[in-house]
């Protein structure tokens, strides 16, 4: 079985016609090619897929798109303003913060929506925000210092 | 770390596909979408061993949506393995499963659902077998055998080695030491899921993107096992989304999806679940040691005897080499005159385990620096000074015929007690809080290939554009350790350009020279080195040019800041661009090869091509921790780790992998562990499957330690693997120090730290680990005079003109 959806994401609205048990994490990649948004677990368990609507961080591989229609939707590929990189794409790629980039785009808008949150959020902060993205290279350290680099950054920028 | 001799190496430069990764561009094995792309699912076995007595595929080819449903009769019957000594294993097995996730069959259809669906429409009639579920039951039923070949019944693998006479030097110990340790398995758990898309053109050539870290042997493979020359197979390594070692082996989905291709006429992707990745394995062997060792009174070991016994899983993989490098490396970290190795791998109806960070060495090092730790205790001697007193001496051969060559390992001991306040802290810290301290050295790439050949380990061709963009085609795969990044730094240090107008193009069997795979830390030295040959080979054409047209001497031309000039005298000189022009003009295409194959040195005996390396890369640990005696749970306060890395060329990716490392080895301590019930794996889920998160990782302190050695691409070794060794056994010995209990096998659990304070109290020894060893007849050891205190030979041929890159 199939539904028509109109989904809103990084600003662009669309319109499909899709099986109707597809997750939003299936439609971005198959049904948008949207492949920024990685799967690791699809089972909510790794944090990899996270997207945000309205600006929240939620596990798109246990949302159903029609739960979304006439939301915001954000994936990494929206981060980048014409073609200005987000602080924390910028600080990710200066210090390291990416090694195989797999769990990538998951860490980088869960950290833009607490950045959104908490303009100067403690490393303890950071670390809790963060706590449900799980990544295998990095030990974390090179993350949680390029969310604090790129919280300055901002903080320079919007003061 | 910057030099004034270097422009590029020692920056703390991005990485040159940090851009791609932070935007979500990077393309992954699964984000590759082709036009008619059919979607494969393998069917995998429920049982640990049984017999396959019939297939039926017909109500699963009648589903609408399917393409075609493959079994292993649709395959050539030749099995296959990664080593040769082990080929076992068979894509789709025919008549016999010897682990659950053993595949028996495959699908492509029209989209993943209708193939899962079609998976399970296939009737498989099985035969249950006796499992054998340990190294125990294996051994205990000779009868029941998982594979017929091998060194006796369910026995893999059996090696005796001994270097001198150990019992001798036991005889005359102050202290004479025996103990048992066990390692649990644990798995990669890379973020990635394998993935494998295969094209069979209408032309025959075939076309495989897939995420591997040794596109070169997977090629090798194919053309081995499928009815296509391998001249006509392409693999292409996407970019890795973790590896660790997890994707080291040729897989079935790859082969099926190669076969699925041809009999479709369309392009064909398998993803793996990650439920199939804990399945697919080849991690962590579980390891049970015995280890005695003499010291003398005032520490210094006077030799050692170490027994190991794996539980290999129900295929091969790379367990011969896991077995011997569970032996293989107790001697280059520390002085040991005498030694003796005795190595079992046993089968058992589980997945295989393989290589993962550290491959067999992460073990035997947990035994040996718990083992020193009691050693200190009993002797009365600060556990880092006893270290330091052992440290294996500079250029010369160990027992069993490694070379060390530069060894920082006493300044990583220094640097960490001093960063760690390891003096003020030792015995002074509040109950429940304890310090510990471990050491390690490990691989700078394997000395050996896996098939003995005369060829490069490693190729470069290089190619310098007339707009002075410079190509760099090269057969490594970054798996995310930035080995792409790596060679545009070398290749731009050497040209006087900079790394972005070097462009890398890797893992294409097509198009690059081979580079063996990402594994045993050998990218940066050996494809360093060739990137450097090709590079230097470059340099000389366009200086021999430059040199005509500016009337000078070539060797008084230098190359910095994208000129070509007279040293000294800026102004006189070409841009870097206008150079490649003279040149092109005066020789023609300016493409060069660069090579290299690491000395060789291995042992004259039977396994003496198992530890070899050009090099050593040593580290130094000491972990804080918190005990909670009440709930028994270890949390790690601080890390302070020291790496002789030989060379930092970029020390931001350098720290990167060190932390990296620190990390895993803090799963594998507290945490991880890859167990089997009835051969269903007990925690396939990244839920179940406890790993650190950011709230479990503590703060890292990295200090490098530069040696600049010899045979290093400018001076570096490894940075990726040893600073793993050390922790665990660290984070074990700062157990102790906080509520004195020994916990002797990992992951050191709450559990376990509960029941060794329960006998604590009771006044029992308060130690929790192994007490029984498997009965167990190691063949006799084959007696190989020891090397120890040989001075390390000089080299003075090498092939394909490989020179030292850096002379101090």
């Amino acid at each position: 079985m199939k539904t028509r959806l109109t989904l809103k994401v990084n600003g662009e609205t669309r319109d499909m016609i899709v099986p109707v048990q597809k997750t939003l994490l299936e439609v971005l990649r198959e049904d948008l090619n949207l492949t920024g948004t990685k799967h690791g677990c699809e089972l909510g368990e790794c944090g990899t897929c996270t997207v945000l609507v309205d600006g929240e961080p939620v596990l798109s591989c246990l949302v159903l798109p029609i739960e979304v229609q006439g939301r915001e939707i954000k994936t990494v590929e929206g981060m980048a303003e014409a073609g200005r990189l987000h602080p924390l794409q910028q600080a990710f790629a200066e210090l390291g913060a990416a090694q195989c980039g797999y769990c990538t785009p998951g860490i980088l808008l869960t950290a833009e929506a607490l950045l959104e949150d908490n303009a100067t959020p403690s490393r303890d902060e950071v670390k809790e925000a963060l706590a449900g993205n799980l990544c295998r290279c990095t030990g974390y350290t090179k993350i949680l210092d390029a969310v604090e680099l790129a919280a300055l950054r901002m903080r320079g920028t919007h003061a | 770390m910057k030099h004034d001799k270097f422009s590029v190496i020692g920056r703390s430069l991005p990485k040159i596909d940090a851009w791609a990764k932070v935007t979500g561009e990077t393309k992954f094995a699964d984000d590759l979408i082709l036009p008619r792309m059919a979607y494969g699912k393998l069917l995998r076995s429920p049982h640990p061993h049984a017999l396959i007595k019939r297939i039926d595929t017909a109500r699963a080819k009648a589903l609408p949506g399917v393409y075609a449903v493959i079994t292993g009769l649709d395959l050539p019957r030749v099995k296959f393995g990664i080593l040769p000594v082990s080929q076992d294993e068979e894509a789709l097995c025919v008549d016999k499963v010897r682990m659950v996730g053993d595949a028996v069959a495959a699908v492509a259809a029209v989209d993943e659902e209708t193939a899962e669906r079609a998976a399970r429409l296939i009737e498989v009639e099985y035969e249950p077998l006796k499992s054998l579920m340990s190294i125990h039951d294996s051994l205990a039923n000779p009868d029941v055998r998982i594979h017929e070949y091998g060194d006796g019944p369910n026995i893999h693998k059996a090696v005796a080695l001994q270097f001198g006479d150990v019992e001798a030097a036991f005889t005359g110990s102050h202290l004479v030491r025996e103990d048992v340790f066990f390692f649990e398995g644990n798995t990669h758990l890379p973020m990635e899921q394998h993935a494998a898309v295969a094209h069979w053109g209408p032309d025959g050539k075939l076309t495989l993107w897939s995420s591997t870290q040794t596109p070169h042997y997977v090629h090798r493979l194919l053309g081995k096992i499928l009815d296509v020359p391998q001249a006509h197979i392409r693999v292409i390594a996407a970019p890795v989304g973790g590896g660790f070692g997890g994707k080291l082996d040729p897989f079935a989905h790859e082969i099926a999806a190669c076969r699925l291709s041809q009999l479709t006429g369309r392009p064909v992707k398998i993803a793996l679940t990650r439920e199939e990745v804990f399945y697919v394995h080849r991690g962590r062997h579980p390891v049970l040691m015995w280890i005695k060792t003499g010291f003398a009174a005032d520490g210094a070991i006077t030799g050692m005897h170490f027994r190991s016994w794996l539980d290999g899983g129900a295929y091969g993989s790379y367990g011969v080499a896991s077995t011997f490098y569970t032996g293989a490396l107790q001697t280059v970290t520390y002085k040991i005159p005498v030694y003796k190795f005795e190595g079992a791998r046993i089968f058992t109806n589980k997945p295989p385990c393989g290589p993962k960070r550290g491959h067999g060495t992460p073990q035997p090092r947990f035994a040996v620096e718990c083992q020193i730790d009691k050693a200190a205790e009993q002797l009365g001697l600060d556990p880092a000074d006893m270290r330091r007193r052992n440290l294996a001496e500079p250029f010369t051969k160990t027992a069993n015929h490694l070379t060390v060559s530069t060894m920082g390992l006493g300044e990583c001991i220094d640097r960490v007690v001093e960063a760690s306040g390891w003096r003020e802290k030792r015995g002074k810290l509040p109950p429940g809080r304890g310090i510990g301290i471990a050491c390690s050295s490990y691989l700078t790439g394997a000395g050996s290939a896996i098939y003995w050949n005369d060829m490069p380990h490693s190729g470069v061709v290089l190619r310098a554009d007339r707009s002075g963009l410079v190509a760099v085609l090269c057969g490594a795969t970054d798996i995310g350790q930035g080995s792409d990044s790596i060679l545009a730094y070398l290749v731009a240090e050497v040209l006087g350009i900079e790394p972005k107008d070097v462009r890398v193009h890797p893992a294409d069997t097509d198009l690059t020279p081979v580079d063996l795979g990402s594994y045993s830390s050998r990218v940066t030295l050996m494809a360093g080195n060739a990137a450097i040959q090709a590079a230097t080979r470059l340099r000389e054409r366009i200086f021999e040019a430059v040199a005509k047209k500016l009337e000078v001497a070539a060797d008084a031309l230098v190359a910095r800041d994208r000129r070509v000039f007279v040293e000294d005298q800026e102004d006189r000189g070409v841009s870097f661009a206008e150079a490649v022009v003279l040149g092109e003009s005066m020789h023609g295409v300016l493409a060069f090869p660069g090579s290299y194959a690491p000395p060789k040195r291995a042992g004259k005996y039977k396994g003496g091509g198992v530890g070899p390396s050009p090099c050593y890369s040593y580290s130094a640990c000491v972990v804080e921790v918190d005990v909670d005696v009440d709930t028994g749970e270890v949390k790690p306060r601080e890390i302070w780790i020291a790496h002789d890395v030989g060379r930092a060329l970029n020390p931001l990716l350098v720290e990167g992998q060190v932390e990296g490392s620190i990390y895993m080895g803090l799963g594998e301590a507290l945490m991880e562990e890859q167990v089997f019930r009835k051969g269903v794996h007990k925690a396939p889920s990244m839920l179940e499957y406890k790993s650190p998160t950011t709230l479990e990782t503590p703060e890292i302190h990295t200090i490098l330690v530069e040696t600049d050695d010899p045979e290093g691409p400018f001076g570096a070794k490894e940075a990726g693997q040893g600073p793993l060794l050390p922790v665990i056994p660290a984070v074990a010995n700062a157990v102790h120090s906080a509520v004195g209990v020994r916990i002797d096998e990992t992951p050191i659990s709450p559990d376990k730290v509960l029941r060794a304070l329960d006998l604590k109290r009771q006044g029992k020894p308060a130690r929790i680990g192994p007490d029984k060893l498997p009965l167990f007849k190691f063949p006799e050891a084959r007696a190989v005079e020891s090397a120890f205190g040989q001075p390390a030979e000089k080299i003075t041929e090498r092939p394909f003109g490989h020179q030292r890159s850096f002379a101090k």
